[in-house]
């Protein structure tokens, strides 16, 4: 670090790229970990659906989701070395309101999409059609 | 109200004198983290998309017919390791290691193109089987979807390059150094990404 400040920083103390205090730095052994268990929280899923160890198909998808899951946290830890503090807290702001955001559109759209694919089955609308005169007559 | 008793020389100034100190791009870092959570909402508006549709078959191929586990198992292993070796670059550069950076650099754009390879691979196939985007609505969601990350790490991809021509020629300046910073949050989400990708699509859709 001192090496390259003495480098870069042409005759301005503060011209230096990394405001060090609230930019996270990851070291070697931050990399490394979040690598290895990244690793193995991809094998995991990739084995259990490729293999079919576990008869259940709903067990299995459990495990892949809880997988992508904590492999998505292990990279925002270890990869994009987010911390509370950094940038004052906003960077955890940001992204907590844009997963808020994220949750709504993706379990909105499933949710309404489900109701209405169920209202809108052949099946049903038949059945209101036969149940239709039955009341009326 | 009584008048100031003593009136300063020259005209009233109205602003704060002493303005809290910035540095030169201090605030870079924050603004592209909120560039990728917008980029974040159109992953997840895709991803929406391809939840609704992807049942939607219209008698065309399913995700059985058509994904490939070990090829997608590759592609996510090429990603991974893009990941790693980026971070081994920004490592090289907190050293101050200029070549080692663009050595880093130069094996993270090479893993990252024979990810995009694969991906054309995978697609040129599908297509050729006649299971293109306007084949089905399942088909048409998971073209846009996976081929919108496909694009961004192709323009990843562009961006790396003309960084390494950068740092080539003027070094790792302060300004360098916060752009390959930029790219590697830009790196480490489309990995990021990349695993809703398998989970969601490749993993899920085998399964079902």
């Amino acid at each position: 670090m001192s090496a390259g400040h003495t480098e870069t920083a042409h005759g301005h103390p503060h011209a230096h790229g990394h405001d060090g205090h609230d930019v996270p730095h990851g070291t070697y052994r931050q990399y490394m970990t979040g690598f290895v268990l990244a690793v193995i929280l991809t094998a995991i899923p990739f084995f259990v659906v490729m293999t079919r160890v576990i008869p259940s198909p709903g067990y299995t998808a459990a495990i892949v989701l809880i997988c992508g899951v904590a492999q998505i946290l292990v990279h925002m830890i270890f990869f994009l070395h987010m911390t509370p503090k950094a940038e004052d807290g906003w960077l955890l702001l940001s992204t907590i309101f844009t997963i808020v955001l994220v949750v709504i559109t993706l379990v909105g759209s499933l949710w309404v999409v489900f109701h209405l694919n169920r209202n809108m089955m052949p099946g049903m609308q038949e059945l209101h059609q036969e149940a239709g005169p039955a009341v009326a007559g | 109200m009584s008048a100031p008793t003593h009136v300063p020389d020259g005209p009233a100034q109205f602003h704060v004198f002493e303005e809290e100190h910035h540095e030169a791009g201090g605030s870079t870092h924050l603004g592209f983290w909120i560039y990728l959570m917008s980029d974040c909402l159109i992953f997840a508006v895709l991803f929406a998309t391809y939840g609704v549709l992807g049942s939607s078959l219209a008698g065309g191929p399913g995700p059985r017919d058509l994904f490939s586990l070990p090829l997608v198992a590759l592609n996510t292993t090429l990603l991974l390791i893009s990941s790693i070796t980026y971070g081994f670059a920004m490592l090289a550069m907190y050293e101050g290691d200029q070549k080692g950076t663009l050595k880093w650099l130069a094996i993270t754009g090479a893993f990252g193109a024979g990810f995009i390879a694969v991906e054309l691979y995978e697609f040129a196939h599908m297509i050729h089987e006649g299971a293109g985007p306007q084949r089905s609505a399942f088909l048409s969601a998971f073209f846009a979807l996976v081929g919108t990350h496909g694009l961004h790490v192709t323009f990843g991809i562009v961006w790396l390059t003309t960084l390494m021509v950068q740092v080539r020629r003027r070094g790792l300046i302060a300004a360098n150094q916060r752009r390959i910073s930029c790219l590697s949050l830009f790196w480490h989400f489309l990995d990021l990404v990349w695993i809703g990708v398998f989970t969601f699509v490749y993993l899920l859709g085998v399964l079902r």
